[in-house]
């Protein structure tokens, strides 16, 4: 992956606070993480992408703000089964939307959802992770992006 | 009108469920996959349906195929966040009648309902 396909994740991450919240969010400066280093927060939503590319795009963030993300869109039932739904739909719609710029062959698998630390090993991940923090309101979520 | 959704993301079914405001339908049933949804759509007899695209299973393209083959009237609105041209276009030729790119607001998924209404001549 170079700088302009960070970029369109980048620009799908802010598009989704954008379109589907009532306050946008913030994008920190992407770093990289190497080898195995894995960051995690409360819950993970993680996309395996095959075809062209190979890897996975996870979305990781605290339980506050996913229950703040479920009052906001008007969800009574907020406890961990739909958080980890929350999670993994941020997952996917961040994921599918980037086909609009990468195409059909960037293939994206339903999510799957982690409450806690996630279980990794069955994934694809590159030599090295881009990290891109995401600030909404007073919370910090990533989106990890690991493709060759 | 009874409206069908269909989306293995239990909260963008409620999502949808709460926002419709389309006078016009007054009764939402949801499933899950698209198996459920099948079922579903054969005792139910849906008018409208909003589709998921990625779900586990049978996917959104071959339900949208296999409803409109048992009830080539219904109206499907694929709702789903795979955003590139090829998709959509697979999936009006499977017989969907619009497409929606998540994430939406909840105007959005009015207006597209009222839209594929008012094309099929109930506005």
């Amino acid at each position: 992956m170079d700088e302009q396909d960070i970029q369109v994740l980048i620009d799908g991450t802010v598009h989704y606070f954008h379109r589907s919240l009532d306050k946008t969010a913030a994008v920190g400066t992407p770093y990289l993480i190497e080898d195995k280093q894995r960051i995690s927060s409360d819950y993970t939503g993680v996309i395996g992408i095959s075809g062209v590319r190979k890897g996975s795009v996870y979305f990781t963030a605290p339980s506050a703000m996913l229950r703040h993300i479920l009052m906001t869109h008007g969800e009574s039932q907020i406890d961990s089964d739909f958080m980890a739904d929350v999670v993994g739909e941020v997952a996917n719609t961040i994921s599918g939307n980037a086909r609009r710029v990468f195409g059909q062959e960037f293939t994206i698998s339903v999510p799957t959802v982690f409450a806690g630390t996630p279980d990794f090993s069955r994934f694809r991940f590159s030599d090295r992770s881009f990290v891109i923090p995401i600030h909404w309101r007073q919370y910090h979520a990533a989106l990890v992006v690991s493709i060759d | 009108m009874k409206l069908l959704v269909v989306d293995d993301s239990h909260f963008i079914r409620n999502r949808i469920s709460r926002a419709v405001a389309v006078h016009r339908i007054d009764s939402v049933i949801t499933a899950p996959n698209g198996m459920e949804a099948l079922r579903l759509f054969q005792k139910e007899s849906p008018d409208l349906v909003t589709m998921d695209i990625t779900m586990p299973g049978l996917d959104g393209i071959a339900c949208t195929s296999a409803m409109v083959r048992l009830n080539p009237k219904v109206l499907i609105l694929v709702v789903s966040a795979v955003a590139d041209k090829a998709t959509a276009i697979r999936a009006l030729k499977q017989g969907a009648n619009g497409f929606l790119l998540k994430p939406f607001s909840d105007d959005e998924i009015n207006d597209s309902l009222t839209e594929l209404l008012r094309g099929a001549g109930h506005g």
